[in-house]
């Protein structure tokens, strides 16, 4: 018998519906709204039930962003800067959970820089979006970390420093998966979702979100009119649910595909140079000459498959930590002696 | 020649101070613990103190070791036994010595005894090391185990109980069991061909340790908490809370794989900051996993923003702070009692915590497992308030027992649950006690999951800024504080006959407010003690406030925190409630508290 698929819903036989989230408070046009819809599509795409998802965030016009998606996915909106450290914690108990953490500029690499660095260094497996807009928003437009040297912004006068730039921090910081994207960019952002989703360890989604109120100016490098001016993709990036065939034929040479450890793949189709997300030696290099040419490089910037995940490194039984029943936490009555007797 | 010449016929038996005088990072530790516990195994009461300085090596530091036929364990006031081996306090040492007392030194050390009211005994210490087997890069380490083939022959104590401590310290391991035990051997030989007993002090078998184990609070409390079934450990390094973490590394991997899969049942991470260490302790916690942080002040401080978030968005979790002294950096080797007010209203607005105060190694253990079933069923942060004294110093205590109630997860619903229940708000109050029930991520019930936030939130925890829905909030959380006080382990009370005066007190000090209560009965002045155990108080503390005619609190701070919190619990009560507080980062003593009691009541 064949069944019917229903075209309203997907293969776990949920609705789009069932993926969304509240009504958004955030501004009209905010990038942030975009990247939201994204993560739902991708979820609902890849058939994830949202039970199966954990919503992270800081604080900030970011961090707000999770009530908008997955309303039937557990979350925890934590502390300016300290997501990484309670999504640490968090998925410990369910390691079969998979936890999209969402974060902001200010978030990350102002107050957030150190958890940021040590939750790359550990390799959590998590979808560590960065809703990047060069600015705080929920205060009122200062400049953040990633604001350009010489921005002006109103109020505030022009930024003196230089930026940091999150995808550099993150490959330093030894990210399995580093990628950039722009909201205005919807289809390649929903493709690196899936990826990252896919990805067994920290995957760093360094998102150019313009902020509509503050920050949108069209020679701001944080602006809708900026990233599609200056947008270079570094290739055309599918990705391949697991059992699926790959419908497109590339030349040879023409294409390179990474094997994700779910069996899915990712084919990035050749745009301009070759460029390899294998090989962390080159990427500083054309970070650097992107930089020169004032050019938003996005795509998947670096992936490394086979670096050990967190939990690759405890030991832990196959059933959730969280699930345990108390005979098999509390150690049996008859070890206290032996206890007692180590003590002297 | 023999030790003994002539008979002391006013011997002092079981009943003196001995304080080792040496330089930090020397290895006078193993010497210090190899006397104490040969000592414990005579079946005399004993305690050892280390008070040392924050440094590696090179400074000085002093440990004491007190042995009291009538079990008393506090510091005492007065060193009648001391033993110089660092120059740079040789003169300092001597003269801290009480009058009729027994100065042994270091006879490389070239300086004058200078006191005629103490007898003085030269150890050759360079010279036994010297001869020992001892490779030379050891024999700075083994020099210290002369002094205790030395003491064991002038105050005699079993040669066979020093083999037994050091067979315990090096794990039978037999190498360095042979050159320390054989270095005692020598030094004891030494000194019975060499020095001529007249001083009175000695000691002899009893039968007063039966039954007893030695251990710190510090590996009671990891004990403790692997009993309680601890899941997730985060922590990052800080003296004196260190080695409750360490501990729970050296014993889980033993006590913990899943009987079902041999996997383990836990995690421990090393955080980068004590900021991340409670993050993830939360995260954790929230999760459904029986979570535990351990740190000190400074860690506390830097933890003050998650305690705050936990008690708002009502998650449980374990944090142990071993206490040393403060403001700031501090004294970081000192202990104290002075983060009372600190974790009882850690962080901003209305926050309100239950705070767990044992008072021995034996109950570090009990409150260690017990901590987290207050925490689940509670549903908030849960302290458990140690200190340097009790956490990192080796007590005598009774045996830990194994817990006598089953693992309580308090008010969890699975999926099961949820789909017998038509109206689950996760913060919704059904029962009236102000516990609120949860659900856990990986619930996959459509209606399981919730969104946990520290901004406002209604009983559906959807984001709320609604005066009512915040006013109820908040109001429920003091309905379930109130809760919790009733909930909390109830005081200890030891009486006097007849006594209308009362001390409160709480956690290291027990012991020497214990002999205080003793000698205050031989002045003349009987008077109750009432032990905390936990906070907020129950009735029976303000029972005991308002049943003495003044009541004293004991503790170790400047401005008398637990003090100012009884004040507050009995406001009709206040002008009897005395603050007797003592703040120099060494444990309290009996004479001091005696003392500190006798001139009020005698004013």
């Amino acid at each position: 018998m064949v069944t019917q698929r229903n075209p309203q819903v997907n293969l776990v036989n949920l609705s789009k519906t069932d993926y969304r989230g509240d009504p958004t408070t955030l501004c009209q046009g905010c990038g942030h709204n975009s990247i939201s819809s994204q993560i739902i599509a991708a979820c609902y795409e890849l058939n994830i039930p949202p039970e199966k998802l954990v919503k992270f965030s800081g604080i900030g016009c970011s961090s707000k962003a999770p009530t908008y998606f997955l309303n039937r996915s557990f979350g925890f909106n934590g502390l300016h800067g300290r997501m990484p450290s309670l999504a640490t914690g968090a998925m410990f108990a369910d390691t079969t959970l998979i936890g999209i953490g969402m974060s902001g500029d200010g978030d990350t690499v102002s107050i957030g820089m150190g958890q940021f660095k040590h939750v790359m260094r550990r390799n959590l497996p998590l979808v560590y979006i960065v809703a990047n807009n060069g600015v705080y928003g929920l205060t009122k437009g200062q400049f953040s970390a990633t604001a350009e040297e010489g921005l002006a912004l109103k109020g505030q006068g022009q930024n003196p420093y230089m930026p940091i730039d999150i995808v550099w921090e993150a490959v330093v910081g030894r990210a399995t998966f580093v990628a950039r994207s722009f909201a205005g960019d919807p289809k390649q952002v929903r493709e690196l979702l899936k990826a990252a989703l896919s990805h067994r360890g920290i995957a760093v989604l360094d998102i150019i979100s313009p902020c509509v109120t503050f920050n949108n100016q069209d020679d701001s490098h944080h602006s809708y009119a900026w990233g599609r001016n200056h947008e270079i993709a570094l290739h055309e990036l599918a990705y391949v649910p697991p059992a699926e065939e790959i419908m497109v034929e590339y030349a040879e040479g023409e294409s390179k595909e990474v094997d994700m450890h779910d069996g899915s793949r990712i084919v990035l189709r050749k745009l301009g140079a070759d460029y390899d997300p294998t090989d962390r030696s080159k990427i500083l290099t054309m970070l650097e000459e992107a930089n020169r040419k004032q050019e938003l490089i996005t795509g998947l910037i670096y992936i490394n498959t086979g670096q050990k995940s967190l939990f690759n490194l405890y030991h832990l039984p196959d059933e959730p930590l969280n699930r345990l029943s108390p005979d098999r936490i509390r150690p049996p009555r008859e070890t206290i002696a032996k206890v007692n007797a180590m003590m002297f | 020649m023999f030790g003994f010449c002539y008979m002391i016929t006013d011997s002092i038996i079981n009943d003196f101070s001995i304080t080792v005088g040496t330089v930090n990072g020397s290895g006078s530790q193993t010497s210090n613990l190899t006397l104490q516990r040969a000592l414990f195994k005579m079946g005399i009461p004993v305690s050892g103190k280390n008070l040392f300085p924050s440094n590696i090596q090179g400074l000085p530091t002093w440990y004491t070791i007190r042995v009291s036929k009538d079990g008393y364990l506090a510091r005492s006031e007065t060193t009648e036994v001391m033993v110089a081996m660092n120059a740079a306090t040789f003169a300092e040492d001597q003269a801290a010595v009480a009058p009729g007392g027994v100065f042994f030194y270091a006879d490389d050390i070239e300086q004058a005894i200078t006191r005629s009211d103490i007898v003085a005994y030269p150890m050759p210490v360079e010279k036994l090391a010297r001869e020992s087997d001892a490779p030379p890069n050891l024999r700075g380490y083994i020099a210290n185990m002369v002094y205790v083939g030395v003491l064991a022959h002038i105050l005699d104590i079993h040669i066979d109980r020093i083999r037994q401590a050091l067979d315990f310290h090096f794990n039978g391991k037999e190498k360095p069991i042979a050159l320390n035990y054989g270095v005692v051997q020598n030094a004891m030989a030494w000194a019975a061909e060499n020095l001529v007993k007249t001083d009175p002090f000695r000691v002899q078998a009893m039968d007063a340790t039966d039954g007893y184990i030695m251990a710190s609070g510090n590996t009671a409390g990891a004990l403790g908490a692997i009993y309680g079934g601890v899941q997730f450990v985060s922590w990052y390094p800080i003296t004196p809370a260190t080695s409750l973490a360490e501990s729970l590394n050296q014993y889980l991997p033993m006590l913990r794989k899943d009987p079902a899969t041999g996997k383990n049942t836990y995690a421990v991470i090393q955080a980068e900051d004590e900021l991340a260490a409670i993050g993830m302790a939360v995260g954790a916690g929230w999760g459904g996993l029986r979570s535990l942080t351990s740190t000190s002040g400074p860690g506390l401080s830097l933890m003050t923003e998650y305690a705050g978030m936990a008690y708002y968005a009502e998650v449980p979790l374990v944090i142990w702070d071993i206490q040393r002294m403060g403001p700031s950096t501090g004294l970081p080797t000192r202990t104290s009692q002075g983060d009372v007010n600190l974790v009882y209203y850690l962080s901003q607005g209305d926050t309100m915590h239950v705070v767990l105060l044992p008072g021995s190694a034996n109950e570090c253990f009990e409150f260690g497992w017990r901590a987290f079933d207050y925490a689940e069923r509670l549903q908030t942060p849960v302290f458990v308030l140690s200190d340097l004294d009790l956490g990192m110093n080796v007590w005598m205590t009774p045996p830990f027992e194994y817990p006598n109630t089953e693992i309580d997860r308090g008010k969890v619903l699975w999926e099961e649950d949820l789909g017998k229940i038509e109206n689950w708000g996760r913060y919704l109050d059904p029962d009236g006690d102000g516990i609120p029930y949860r659900t856990l991520p990986g619930n996959r019930h459509p209606r399981g999951a919730y969104f946990a936030r520290g901004t406002g939130h209604d009983e559906y925890a959807n984001y709320s800024e609604d005066p009512d829905v915040w006013e109820r909030g908040m109001e429920r959380l003091r309905a379930k504080f109130e809760t919790a006080r009733g909930m909390m382990p109830k005081p200890e009370i030891v009486t006097k006959d007849e006594a209308d005066i009362g001390v409160i007190a709480f956690g290291s000090t027990d012991p020497a407010v214990r002999e205080a209560q003793d000698h205050l009965a031989d002045d003349g002045l009987p008077i109750d003690y009432m032990r905390l155990r936990a906070l907020p108080v129950c009735d029976e503390v303000r029972d005991f406030v308002r049943s003495h005619r003044r009541v004293y609190v004991v503790e170790m701070n400047r401005d008398g925190q637990l003090h100012q919190i009884l004040s507050l619990e009995t406001p009709d009560r206040a002008a009897n409630l005395k603050s007797l507080s003592k703040n120099n980062g060494l444990p309290l003593t009996a004479d001091w508290i005696e003392g500190a009691i006798l001139a009020e009541e005698r004013k």
